[in-house]
C-alpha cells in the first residue's frame, strides 16, 4: 500500500499581467511518500510555476493542493512558512544563499529557525550535511565566496537540514558538472529508499529524469503525460 | 526536552549590521547628534527656568495675600424689574489693610501645603541726599522669616541680614540705592516717607539682587519700622507672604487660599504675566526644535533601513522560502533598527552629558552668572525614549513592507 505525501486537484492558474494567459491547467497529481519523482517538460510550459504552488509560496490558485493528508489551499502565510520550514526543503533554480553568512550558517539556519535541537547538534548536523556535498573545506567561507555549483550543493544541503518529508528541487543540478550530478542523484536515491523521503525535481537532464522513479511531462500548463516513458 | 530557542532573527540583523558598519555608523550618528541635541536644548530649557525662578524668590514669594480695591456697585438692583439705574463705578476708598492679620497668618500656617507665611507692608518713601531725593520703597518685613523667605543672606554683598533684627533703626539697601546716595554698612541715611515721616537710619548691609530695578529702589526695614513711617498702629498690614511646598502648583493653589482668607491672592505666575508668557514661548520654540532635530534624525534611519531592505529583497524572499513567516521579518528589521538605535543613544547621552557639564563651568558673567543650564534626570529619560520612539517607527514601517514581500515574484525575476 502506497502512502500519498502530495496530492492536487485540479490545479488551475491564471497570469493577469501583461494578457489573460492560462499558465496551469487542472493539473492533477499524486506522490508517494519515499518517492523520487521527476517532471519535465519544454522551456516555459509552467514547471516552475508549478513548484512554487506545491512548496506553498504560491497561494494564488484554484483547485486543491494536499500534503501530509492536509489541505493547505487556503491556509493563513504563518501556517504555510511553518510547514515550509519544517516539512519541505526548496532548492531554487536561480537565486540560492544569503551571501553574508557562512556556508554553514546557510545551511543551519531553518533548523535555527524550526529550534527543536540546541544550538552544537545543528552545528554538527549542518557539517555531516555540507561533508555529503564535498564542501566540508568551504563551511567558513562567506557563500558569496564561491562558485555558483557550489553554491547550488550548498543550498542543497540546506534543503536537507531538517530532514523535511518533501525536498523540492527546481533544477537542483542546473549548474553541476556530471561528477557532481551523479552525486547528488545517489543522495536523492538514498533519501528515499533509506529514509521514505520524497523528492520532486524538474530537470531538463534527461540521464537524470530517467533514473528518477517516475517522471511526469508537462505540456502548455498541462499534464500530459503522468508516467513518461523514456524510449 | 526543552531546547533553548537560538535567537536566529537577532543573529540575522547582527550579522546584517556587522557586514555594512558604514551604514550603521552613519545611522548611528545621526540618532547621536538628534539626542544629543534634544537632551541638550532641553536641559538648556530647564537650566533657564530654574535659574529665572530662583531670581524671582530672592523678592516675591510663591502666593502674595493681600487686599484688593473694590469697585462700587449700584446700590439699587431689583430683580425682575427693568429699571434702568445709571451708576459711575468708582473705587471704594478704603485702606488696603488686612483686618486682623495675626488670625489669618494663624490660618494660613494651618494649611498642610504652606511652608512659611510673613507679613509684609510696602511703603513709599523717598531717599534724602543733601537736595536731592531719589524715590524708592522701603519693605517692612520681620528679617528672621523673611530671610527664610527669600533666602536673604545669599545675595547680601555687605553686612548681615541678622543685624536688622537688632537694631530697630536699620536698613538694608540695594547696591543700587547705596552706590547713589554713597553709603555703606554703618553710614547713616535720611528717608522720608509718602506720609511726611523723616527718620535717619542706620544701614546695617547692602543687597545685591542682579535685578537692577529692585537694587536701584528697594530696602529693607523692620515691619514695626515700617508701621512707624505710614504713622500706624502694630496691626497694619497690607501684604502676607505665601510659600508652599511645590512653586509650581501656586497657580492651582492660590484660589484655595483665596476663599480661604477672602483676601486677593496672587500666584508668582500671575503676578509675572509678561515674563512667563515670554518663558511659555521659549518653552515652545526650543522643544519645537529639539523634536525637529529628533525627527530629521528618525528619517536618517529611517531612509537607510529602508535601503537596506531593499537591497536584502533576495535575502527576505529566501528567507521567507525557508520558513520565516512576516513577524519573522519584522522582528528583524526592528532589531536592526533598535541595535542602532541604542548606539545611537548611548554616543548621545554620552555627548550631550558633556556639553552640559561644560556649559555648566562656564562663566558668561552679569546677572546671569554661570550659564544656566542643569543635569536633570527626565531630559535625559526622555531623550531616551524619544530615541527609542523614533528609531522603533524607523524601523518599523520598511520592516512591514519587507515582511509583505511575495518571495515568488523575487524568485520570478
Ligand atoms: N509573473 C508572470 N506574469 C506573467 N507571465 C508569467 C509570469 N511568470 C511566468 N510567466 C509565464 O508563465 C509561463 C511559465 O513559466 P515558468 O517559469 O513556470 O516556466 P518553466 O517551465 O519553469 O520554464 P524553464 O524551464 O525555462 O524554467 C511562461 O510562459 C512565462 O512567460
Ligand atoms: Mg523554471
Amino acid at each position: 500500500m502506497k502512502e500519498i505525501i502530495l496530492k492536487t486537484e485540479s490545479i488551475t492558474k491564471h497570469f493577469h499581467d501583461p494578457v489573460e494567459f492560462k499558465v496551469l491547467d487542472e493539473i492533477s497529481f499524486e506522490v508517494y511518500k519515499g518517492e523520487f519523482l521527476t517532471v519535465i517538460g519544454k522551456s516555459g510550459c509552467g514547471k516552475s510555476t508549478l513548484l512554487y504552488i506545491l512548496s506553498t509560496m504560491d497561494t494564488e490558485f484554484d483547485g486543491e493542493l494536499f500534503i501530509d493528508n492536509q489541505n493547505i489551499s487556503r491556509w493563513k502565510q504563518d501556517k504555510l512558512a511553518a510547514i515550509r520550514n519544517e516539512k519541505i526543503g526548496f532548492v531554487f533554480q536561480f537565486h540560492y544563499l544569503l551571501g553574508e553568512f557562512t556556508c554553514l550558517k546557510n545551511v543551519m539556519i531553518p533548523a535555527l529557525r524550526l529550534g527543536k535541537l540546541p544550538y552544537d547538534v545543528i552545528e554538527e548536523k549542518a557539517y555531516q550535511k555540507l561533508e555529503l556535498l564535498g564542501l566540508k573545506d568551504q563551511a567558513l567561507k562567506p557563500s558569496s565566496k564561491l562558485s555558483g555549483g557550489q553554491q547550488q550543493r550548498v543550498a542543497i544541503a540546506r534543503a536537507l537540514i531538517n530532514d523535511p518529508l518533501i525536498i523540492m528541487g527546481d533544477e537542483p543540478t542546473g549548474n553541476l558538472d556530471s561528477m557532481n550530478t551523479q552525486n547528488i542523484f545517489s543522495i536523492f536515491k538514498e533519501l528515499t529508499q533509506e529514509f521514505g523521503q520524497t523528492i520532486i525535481a524538474v530537470t531538463h537532464d534527461q540521464d537524470f529524469a530517467k533514473a528518477s522513479d517516475r517522471t511526469i511531462e508537462m505540456q502548455d500548463g498541462k499534464i500530459i503525460n503522468q508516467n513518461y516513458k523514456f524510449i | 526536552m526543552f531546547v533553548k530557542k537560538h535567537p536566529v532573527n537577532g543573529e540575522v540583523a547582527y550579522t546584517y549590521i556587522v557586514s555594512n558598519k558604514k551604514l550603521t555608523m552613519v545611522a548611528a550618528l545621526g540618532v547621536t547628534l538628534g539626542i544629543a541635541v534634544f537632551i541638550f536644548m532641553n536641559s538648556m530649557l530647564a537650566g533657564f527656568d530654574k535659574s529665572s525662578s530662583e531670581a524671582f524668590f530672592k523678592s516675591i514669594p510663591h502666593i502674595r495675600i493681600y487686599k484688593d480695591d473694590e469697585i462700587s456697585k449700584p446700590i439699587v438692583n431689583q430683580s425682575g424689574k427693568n429699571i434702568p439705574v445709571i451708576v459711575n463705578p468708582k473705587v471704594v476708598p478704603s485702606n488696603n489693610t488686612i483686618v486682623n492679620p495675626k488670625q489669618v497668618i494663624q490660618l494660613l500656617k494651618n494649611q498642610s501645603d504652606v511652608v512659611l507665611v510673613t507679613p509684609q507692608l510696602t511703603v513709599g518713601i523717598f531717599y534724602n541726599n543733601a537736595k536731592t531725593q531719589i524715590s524708592g520703597r522701603a519693605i517692612g518685613i520681620l528679617p528672621e522669616e523673611a530671610n527664610q523667605m527669600f533666602n536673604m543672606e545669599s545675595y547680601v554683598v555687605e553686612g548681615n541680614v541678622n543685624n536688622l533684627k537688632n537694631n530697630i533703626n536699620g536698613i538694608l539697601l540695594g547696591s543700587g540705592v547705596a552706590a547713589k546716595m554713597n553709603v555703606r554698612e554703618g553710614d547713616n541715611i535720611s528717608i522720608t516717607s509718602s506720609v511726611g515721616m523723616t527718620k535717619v537710619m542706620k544701614v546695617i548691609g547692602v543687597f545685591q539682587t542682579n535685578n537692577s530695578v529692585v537694587d536701584k529702589t528697594t530696602a529693607y526695614v523692620n515691619i514695626a519700622f515700617a508701621q512707624q513711617l505710614m504713622k500706624k498702629n502694630s496691626s497694619y498690614i497690607t501684604d502676607i507672604n505665601v510659600n508652599i511646598k511645590d512653586y509650581n502648583k501656586a497657580k492651582a493653589y492660590a484660589p484655595e487660599l483665596a476663599q480661604l482668607t477672602n483676601y486677593k491672592a496672587e500666584d508668582w505666575e500671575s503676578a509675572n504675566e509678561t515674563y512667563m508668557a515670554a518663558t511659555r514661548m521659549r518653552a515652545i520654540i526650543i522643544r519645537f526644535v529639539s523634536i525637529s532635530i529628533l525627527l530629521v534624525a528618525g528619517f536618517g534611519i529611517y531612509n537607510i533601513l529602508n535601503m537596506t531592505v531593499m537591497q536584502k529583497i533576495n535575502d527576505i524572499a529566501i528567507l521567507k522560502a525557508i520558513g520565516f513567516n512576516g513577524r519573522d521579518v519584522i522582528r528583524i528589521f526592528v532589531s536592526q533598527a533598535l541595535i542602532i538605535g541604542l548606539i545611537g543613544i548611548v554616543f548621545g547621552v554620552l555627548f550631550a552629558s558633556i556639553m552640559v557639564a561644560v556649559l555648566q563651568n562656564y562663566y558668561v558673567g552679569g546677572d546671569i552668572g554661570y550659564f544656566p543650564i542643569y543635569f536633570k534626570l527626565s531630559n535625559f529619560l526622555k531623550g531616551i525614549f524619544f530615541g527609542f520612539a523614533v528609531t522603533f517607527l524607523a524601523g518599523f514601517i520598511p520592516a512591514r513592507k519587507a515582511a509583505n514581500i511575495d518571495p515568488v515574484s523575487i524568485f520570478r525575476k
